[in-house]
């Protein structure tokens, strides 16, 4: 990463971050949010982490591929379960990344 | 010592090693955690760096998961009318979910109860130590970390055990799914905005579910 985008993504990562948290406790004190905002916003995670999630999964070298000789796909079938499980973070990583290593020695 | 601390340095330690991860440098990865402080949308920042999505992208997909924090500071803001601008730039900078979490707990039906200011900065401070303490062990465990050990795929796993433990109901279900199938149809936009279609697809899915489920 060259210091120009290391730079820029520094400075507009704490743009983005920090004009959110002060939107209200330092500058629109006395706005009211839209009620269809507020409903909208409980969906914002669990729609935005499987628009992150799915697409690195699902693609292997720019080719959408739902097999099993898919490592990162194997990966994730095995840490789902641990995830839905535990609701773990740390332990859906452990079997997520073993599951990678161990997929990947073998379908190689 | 407030009972979240265990699972923030969990999430700080392993943000810290997926910044490294993805090609961060040390330096760069701290600067980005104390400027920033936002766990979710850092991991969100790197995963589409690497994916080749330009800057804008990037700043609004952050934008977008950092939009939660613009509710917080919503109710929070009542509390803190007559604290001195200084002092409200702190608040905003400390303001996380745990420490919002915290404080409503205690004086969201208080409201004249004392010594709020103090407690939320308190709460705050703590957190906010235990998280940037935790990401710098992170990110020095993940500098001596080799690249055959794939370290950056741990930020899809981070997003995949999140995106799991936040869908509580049908219309969350609904949201996610919707999402995932709208990113990997459009996965051949420009820019990734394919990320942005897809997260606007899950809310609007979710919404509606949400009406026709109640």
């Amino acid at each position: 990463m060259d210091p120009l985008t290391t730079g820029l993504l520094v400075a507009g990562l704490a743009a983005a971050s920090f004009a959110p948290r002060a939107a209200f406790i330092l500058f629109f004190a006395r706005l009211p949010i839209p009620a269809a905002a507020q409903q909208g916003l409980r969906f914002v995670p669990a729609a935005v982490f499987a628009a992150l999630v799915v697409p690195d999964i699902a693609f292997a070298g720019g080719e959408l591929r739902l097999a099993l000789d898919n490592p990162k796909l194997l990966a994730a079938l095995v840490a789902g379960p641990v995830a839905w499980r535990t609701r773990n973070t740390l332990a859906t990583i452990l079997a997520g990344m073993a599951a990678l290593h161990l997929a990947e020695r073998f379908l190689a | 010592m407030l009972p979240v601390l265990p699972g923030v340095g969990t999430f700080g330690l392993i943000c810290g090693v997926a910044m490294v991860g993805s090609g961060m440098s040390p330096a760069a990865a701290m600067a980005l955690s104390l400027a920033a402080y936002a766990g979710t949308a850092q991991l969100a920042a790197l995963q589409l760096l690497g994916a080749g999505a330009p800057l804008a992208v990037i700043f609004l997909a952050a934008l977008v998961l950092n939009l939660r924090f613009a509710l917080y500071s919503l109710s929070m803001a009542p509390h803190f009318r007559a604290a001195t601008t200084p002092r409200k730039w702190l608040y905003a900078y400390l303001l996380s979910d745990n420490g919002y979490a915290h404080f409503v707990a205690r004086y969201a039906s208080h409201p004249d109860a004392p010594g709020k200011a103090g407690y939320y900065l308190g709460a705050c401070a703590m957190i906010w130590s235990v998280w940037q303490g935790s990401t710098a062990l992170g990110v020095a465990l993940g500098a001596g970390v080799p690249p055959a050990w794939r370290l950056e795929f741990t930020v899809t796993l981070t997003f995949f055990a999140l995106g799991i433990s936040v869908i509580r109901d049908k219309a969350m279900a609904v949201a996610a799914a919707t999402a995932a199938v709208t990113a990997v149809l459009a996965v051949g936009l420009p820019y990734r905005l394919g990320l942005l279609a897809a997260a606007g697809a899950g809310i609007a899915a979710g919404v509606v579910a949400d009406r026709w489920t109640r």
